[in-house]
């Protein structure tokens, strides 16, 4: 959760986000501000829900007890509820916080620096990249990578998914960077290659995979929160973390570049350095989410939308509005998965498109008067 | 970010970038729950398990507990355990592969006896923490391995003499339905082709070492599409390569069922011999490729079907 005093911290020379904001509409910051209270409040209560609700009857009162130093009645039952709560429900609830947290947020900062609203990390292939480094471990694994499983056992596929989306975006990098400047348009046509290419490679080793593979391998393509445990967290908690922590400052230059690079070279922002920390901390943050949670779609895209068709597009009140949002948007539909079918599951991406699409076309029917679109 | 001492940001950088890139090497040994280097869990043989709520994984698995009467102890299943009809009406904790830890919680078992390959290998972890015994059943496409999962099974719950009767009479059932399959000659045996799902003319066969490949080497037919391992999407010319007799189906009661005539005017279909004599076979999907207590029946439904009633109908 980036902090509250950047966005205020911002307001001393903040000439260029004065320009670039939107006036016709009025000066909606006051709205900003009510809504990013209203949408941490809502986390909250989101977040406590999830831990409250699922499949199985356990007393968080019990667990609170315990956390507190009493002792409980009937140790096997309250062991029992300890694994749900402090087990099950809580690194799922944390994971999808951070997990929405940091796809929106890549999704703000990718729509921002590209200035085109389609824009997301799946976009300029970092994803692809991640789901091909797991893919690669998953289908030559037990032969070519043996070491690697036998030094981080089921633990290697998230890293493996990690060190993927990283290496893309290094690749990208070199590839759009030529005399210490970076091309945006020649990073987003590279990028769509980079992940056509890595698509293509995956392809292909889904061919040659087997069954049992081929069943491992939907995972990455579908995405879920179903695997979530601590180790999970400890990897990529501290990777998204730090990215969401950088990115509040980059706020007033990604408002100054909605102008155009060069305008927003001549207000004094530092481009290219703008460039390089964005793209690295969604391609860390991308590649952590992808590590632990696979491929979810959609909140990358339609988070920032929603928040920009009520907010307006200032990035020092979009950033945080859209971490709060993506996680919480998350952990609802992680919580509907558990929870309809139960004591079965639905994948978490079904309910992310059921519940996020029609709304978000509501929203987007409603808004289009005032959005030019 | 203006005017900063660009040498000095760019230590910080780098050791930013060192620091994010080696977290996700050193924390996970510090988190709590389960330890992190666990290898997927594999079978584990608890000494002793309290097997009175037991939640059975694996349609296979399931009719041996119903066919050793033992039903009662049954708390949940997972959706590929369909029969008998009774089993149905159990709470479902999700498809084998996609447990939920929580769901299986929930219903309570004191222990979990799976067919080999359920998992995901968290969800295993998080069960074994929750301390239920978790057993895995051999999976295997053949008879040894049927009578195997029988045996396992029985020892699992306890009654290990009842599983030893029920594996004797399974066996001798086998061995009568093989003896047919097997007296026919060589030059006799059909090719049959096993069609997994023939979406938008993309067809997906069955290879070698599959359930389906067992099932109609079984029945005393040949596998058409024996030359790779898996399920594989066929091209047009592979399948008329394979010259099928007949095409195989699972029963998908809905709307995946394709009728014969759509089936067999597809292009690659409509050059094979099974064209010509319209020969499509479909059967329930668990009765066929279970490999549990029902395949005797299977193998003779199967058989039948391809080469027409016989006059020693053996039942």
């Amino acid at each position: 959760m980036p902090p509250s005093e950047a966005i205020d911290g911002a307001r001393g020379p903040a000439f260029a986000a004065r320009i670039t904001h939107a006036r016709q509409k009025g000066d909606r910051s006051g709205l900003a501000r009510m809504l990013i209270a209203a949408l941490a409040v809502l986390a909250a209560v989101t977040f406590a829900a999830s831990i409250m609700t699922g499949a199985a009857d356990a007393s968080l009162g019990n667990v609170l007890g315990w956390l507190a130093g009493q002792t409980p009645a009937d140790q096997a039952l309250s062991m029992r509820d300890r694994i749900i709560i402090l087990d099950i429900r809580l690194p799922r609830a944390v994971l999808g916080m951070l997990v929405g947290a940091a796809l929106a947020v890549s999704g703000v900062v990718m729509q921002g620096l590209f200035r085109n609203p389609l824009a997301d990390p799946g976009l300029v292939g970092v994803s692809s990249g991640a789901s091909l480094g797991a893919v690669l471990l998953i289908v030559l694994g037990s032969t070519t990578f043996g070491p690697v499983f036998a030094l981080f056992g089921f633990y290697a596929l998230p890293l493996g998914a990690f060190c993927g989306g990283f290496a893309t975006t290094m690749l990208l990098y070199r590839i759009s960077t030529r005399s210490g400047r970076t091309s945006v348009a020649t990073m987003l046509l590279a990028g769509i290659a980079l992940g056509a290419l890595a698509n293509a490679v995956t392809g292909v080793l889904v061919f040659v995979a087997d069954d049992k593979q081929l069943r491992d391998l939907t995972f990455w393509g579908l995405g879920s929160l179903a695997g979530a445990n601590w180790t999970k967290i400890f990897a990529a908690g501290p990777i998204i973390l730090l990215s969401l922590g950088v990115v509040p400052f980059l706020a007033r230059g990604l408002n100054a570049v909605t102008l155009g690079e060069a305008a927003a070279f001549h207000m004094g922002v530092p481009v290219q350095r703008l460039k390089n920390i964005a793209i690295f901390s969604v391609a860390a943050a991308t590649g952590a989410s992808v590590a632990v949670s696979g491929g979810i779609g959609f909140v990358g895209i339609v988070v920032p939308h929603l928040l920009r068709l009520v907010i307006g597009p200032d990035h020092r009140y979009l950033l945080p509005a859209s971490a709060l949002l993506g996680g919480t948007m998350l952990i609802f539909a992680d919580m509907l998965a558990r929870t309809i079918v139960s004591p079965a599951e639905l994948p978490i991406g079904i309910i992310t498109a059921f519940v996020g699409a029609p709304f978000f076309l509501w929203v987007l029917l409603r808004g289009r008067s005032n959005m030019g679109l | 970010m203006n005017g900063f001492d660009f040498r000095r940001l760019r230590r910080w950088e780098w050791a930013l970038a060192v620091f994010a890139l080696s977290t996700p090497f050193l924390l996970p040994a510090l988190a709590p729950g389960p330890a992190s280097l666990i290898s997927p869990a594999m079978a584990e043989t608890v000494e002793k398990p309290d097997t009175s709520r037991v939640v059975s994984i694996g349609g296979a698995v399931t009719e041996i507990i119903y066919a050793l009467g033992e039903e009662n102890r049954l708390v949940g299943r997972d959706s590929t355990s369909t029969y008998p009809e009774a089993a149905a009406k159990l709470p479902n904790v999700g498809y084998m592969r996609q447990l939920a830890p929580e769901g299986i919680i929930a219903v309570n078992p004191a222990a979990i006896v799976a067919i080999e390959g359920s998992g995901p290998p968290e969800a295993l972890a998080v069960l074994k923490q929750a301390n239920i015994p978790f057993t895995t059943v051999a999976e295997a496409y053949d008879k040894a391995g049927i009578l195997a999962k029988i045996r396992a099974v029985g020892a699992f719950l306890g009654v290990s003499e009842r599983a030893e009767a029920l594996a004797k009479s399974v066996e001798h059932d086998l061995d009568a339905a093989l003896s047919d399959s097997a007296a026919r000659p060589d030059s006799e045996r059909k090719r049959v082709l096993f069609i997994l799902s023939a979406q938008g003319d993309k067809i997906m066969a069955s290879g070698t070492g599959t359930a389906a490949s067992g099932i109609i080497e079984l029945a005393g037919a040949i596998n058409a599409t024996g030359d790779f391992p898996g399920y594989k999407p066929l091209t047009d010319e592979a399948i008329i390569k394979a010259r099928p007799d007949v095409i195989l189906m699972m029963d998908r009661s809905g709307s995946h069922a394709a009728s014969p005539d759509e089936l067999f005017a597809l292009p690659a279909l409509s050059l094979t011999p099974a064209a010509k004599s319209k020969a499509l076979v479909r059967m329930d999907g668990l009765h066929l490729l279970g490999f549990g207590p029902r395949t005797a029946s299977a193998i003779r439904e199967l058989n039948t079907a391809i080469y027409g009633k016989k006059t020693n109908a053996s039942q």
